[in-house]
């Protein structure tokens, strides 16, 4: 049980540097200079690794059966591309009749 | 049978349904309330990419020192809390009620010092002259994007060093279990999961050069 614990601390403590590793690699990236969707990109790339990690072991996702990952996760990304792609859509209408000039 | 029989059928047989997914109601709650929640910020970090793609003029206020020192201090401080909340969720769950208990103290006191940090942060670019619809820079919604999103957050912040304090010393006094320390810290480290957005997209494509 102590063994069980403690290499349990030993995964938390090793997910907890990646995330700060992760989040200093941000930094660097802030100051290369990169073009600007690139730099978004490459920034949202790193957090949604952070997201990750954070998810399935500080959260403990994947210790739970995995139909509640299934029920949570796709729909979750799912919400938000959607949100993503009818926004941007919906400024289109904006050029469109009756709001064009 | 009658209507009325068959309704008290369906109940019983309802409450003795297995909880979804083997997790407790409340834990189940939890993770769609921080799904729900999740939704919220992206809209909103959404709407604030828009904003800034469209603004010509959009600032880029953040210098190194003392924002970006700051925002690395405050990062560390928030991740190093999901730690210790981790560490009282382990003991919660192990039945160490002390140890439990001390470890949830130190993840508020952290959070605690994050707000500060942040209230700091804040009142700097109050001071050079960053209000909700102005500043000196450039576009004027650069006040209202910024304050939205990391005031939200640091709302979110805040809210939860409430509800560790009042779930710990309930637990404390027997009124609450280790499983509800345990759900409460899902909410604590969704709250660091929602920096590692608010960092990136809010302060570091932001940084003057």
């Amino acid at each position: 049980m102590a063994d069980v614990e403690r290499s349990s601390m030993t995964t938390d403590i090793v997910i907890y540097l990646c995330i700060l590793a992760l989040a200093g690699l941000q930094i660097v990236l802030a100051y290369q200079h990169t073009e600007g969707s690139q730099l978004v990109i490459r920034m949202l790339a790193v957090a949604l690794v952070q997201a990750g990690l954070a998810v399935m072991f500080f959260m403990h996702l994947r210790d739970e059966l995995p139909g509640l990952r299934v029920a949570l996760i796709p729909v979750t990304i799912f919400v938000l591309l959607m949100m993503n792609m009818f926004w941007s859509d919906s400024f289109r209408l904006l050029h469109m009749r009756p709001f064009a000039k | 049978m009658s209507e009325a029989t068959t309704t008290m059928a369906g109940h019983s047989q309802a409450a003795m349904e297995p909880s979804p997914f083997a997790i407790p109601s409340k834990k189940l709650v939890m993770w769609l309330f921080i799904i729900s929640d999740a939704v919220t910020f992206g809209a909103i970090l959404f709407v604030y990419g828009y904003i800034k793609n469209a603004t010509p003029d959009w600032p880029e206020p953040f210098k190194f020192s003392p924002s970006i020192i700051n925002v690395m201090l405050m990062t560390f401080i928030l991740v190093t809390s999901s730690l210790t909340m981790l560490i009282a969720t382990r003991a919660a769950l192990s039945g160490d009620k002390p140890k439990a208990i001390r470890w949830t103290f130190i993840t508020v006191v952290g959070g605690v010092l994050f707000a500060l940090l942040h209230i700091r942060e804040w009142m700097g670019l109050i001071e050079e002259g960053v209000r909700p619809f102005q500043n000196p820079w450039g576009s004027p919604l650069f006040g209202a994007a910024f304050f939205s999103i990391t005031g939200l957050h640091l709302l979110h912040v805040i809210g939860g060093v409430v509800a560790l304090t009042v779930v710990a010393l309930g637990y404390k006094r027997g009124r609450y279990k280790g499983n509800d320390l345990e759900i409460w810290s899902l909410y604590w480290h969704f709250v660091d999961l929602v920096w590692m957005f608010v960092v990136p997209m809010v302060y570091l494509l932001n940084v003057a050069r």
